[in-house]
């Protein structure tokens, strides 16, 4: 059981929940940037929720099988087509030996999860089927697919029925223009009182070169730092702090330009200050923005944030009640 | 003949020329055929080709150089 990669896309992974526990050795968690996506994906072919699948981003790939297979695409939408048919988006459908997946373009969001019953059986390392591109880790060889690949499947774990879907509402949209919630941190008063609120006013724009290891906004006005004496240790420039670890999700402002968050394949430390961190509950958002999607910052405190955590958990419980098997 | 427009294969900043002191990829009355590069569309620090996938004449850009697409949207005319 195996799929040709016959067109990779412009770059198609290997991803699954991710390689936790390996950050402060510098080998980031990875992952789907998506992860409640690559869950329902998994579970509408009777996965368990971290089987290997693929992430595809902007452009789907075109994949031939060389056997009968349950498949499905969600997240993004990347309408799937079957020898050219269109075929239903977030539903399992039967896929024959033979038989080609292709995507029409991409009509919203960023990331398409496309799970087949068994999972993409490469190999673990650390714990995790994922690539990470930069560190040439785990997935196939460490890289993004190329036309000519076989991708070994899995043996299904249980068998379930095509035509399983998740209903509309649990699907979670794409907002336009995004908002995202951020927890003010530990280098939040390295920020005049201007420049924090300038943060949260502005409106930004998602950059075009953002992608799994960090997502970048422009269009904002320059954060003012306060003045101080760089500590020893530090760089010269005021966004510079003595060197610490970066969290997933914080944001960091090289300069005070350009706000980036770090996501799945982020860099586990350095010397830029991080205003922040944007909620657990908003990263798979992030992972769904395209180039120049309009995105404000919306600040929260701990109990908000918990809460909702909260809530993006009770959410994946209804989608785990609507596809149990 | 018939006019048909092409779409942007993803979504990125949408490029006419190769570099900035270079002349477009094709202007207006060109022949174009199947393979050729009409474009260029960067996003995530990758520059991709958009390639004819029909041959005809060059009409004209529906985009400006370095503007932002989406997905979907006509990028050029084409004669056919």
């Amino acid at each position: 059981m195996a799929i040709e990669v016959m067109k990779p896309g412009l770059s198609t992974t290997v991803q699954d929940l991710g390689r936790p526990g390996y950050y402060h050795l510098g080998i980031p968690l990875s992952g789907a940037m998506d992860r409640a996506a690559l869950r329902a994906a998994n579970l509408l072919v009777g996965n368990d929720e971290g089987a290997a699948a693929l992430e595809a981003v902007f452009l789907g790939p075109e994949l031939r099988f060389t056997a009968d297979a349950l498949v499905t695409v969600t997240g993004a939408d990347l309408p799937p087509k079957l020898d050219g048919q269109p075929q239903p988006g977030w539903t399992a459908f039967r896929v024959r030996a033979g038989q080609v997946l292709s995507f029409g373009f991409l009509r919203q969001g960023a990331r398409a999860y496309v799970a087949v019953a068994g999972g993409i059986d490469v190999p673990a390392v650390l714990g995790s089927r994922s690539t990470y591109v930069l560190g040439a880790l785990g997935g196939l060889d460490g890289r993004a697919l190329r036309a000519g690949d076989m991708l070994p499947l899995g043996v299904p774990p249980r068998d379930v029925a095509k035509g399983r879907t998740v209903p509309e509402a649990l699907r979670r949209p794409a907002a336009t223009p995004a908002e995202l919630r951020v927890l003010p941190g530990l280098y939040w008063h390295r920020l005049t009182a201007s420049a924090q609120a300038s943060f949260f006013a502005d409106t930004w724009k998602v950059a075009p070169e953002a992608d799994r290891i960090g997502y970048r906004f422009r269009g904002g006005r320059a954060l003012d730092f306060v003045p101080r004496e760089q500590p020893f240790g530090a760089g010269s420039d005021p966004s510079n702090i003595v060197d610490s670890g970066y969290p997933y999700g914080s944001v960091q402002v090289p300069g005070g330009t350009e706000p980036i968050v770090l996501h799945r394949d982020a860099v586990s430390g350095g010397g830029y200050f991080m205003l922040g961190t944007v909620i657990s509950a908003d990263m798979d958002l992030i992972g769904q923005m395209q180039p120049h999607t309009p995105t404000r910052f919306v600040e929260v405190d701990m109990s908000a944030a918990l809460a909702a955590r909260d809530e993006r958990a009770a959410r994946l419980q209804q989608v785990r009640y609507a596809l149990q098997t | 003949m018939a006019t048909t427009t092409v779409q942007a294969p993803l979504p990125g900043t949408f490029y006419h020329r190769s570099a900035p002191d270079q002349p477009p990829f094709k202007a207006p009355g060109d022949a174009v055929a199947i393979g050729d590069t009409l474009g260029l569309i960067e996003v995530m620090k990758t520059f991709t080709p958009v390639a004819a996938e029909a041959a005809g004449r060059f009409v004209r850009f529906l985009v400006d150089d370095a503007d932002a697409v989406m997905a979907g949207q006509p990028l050029y005319e084409l004669e056919t």
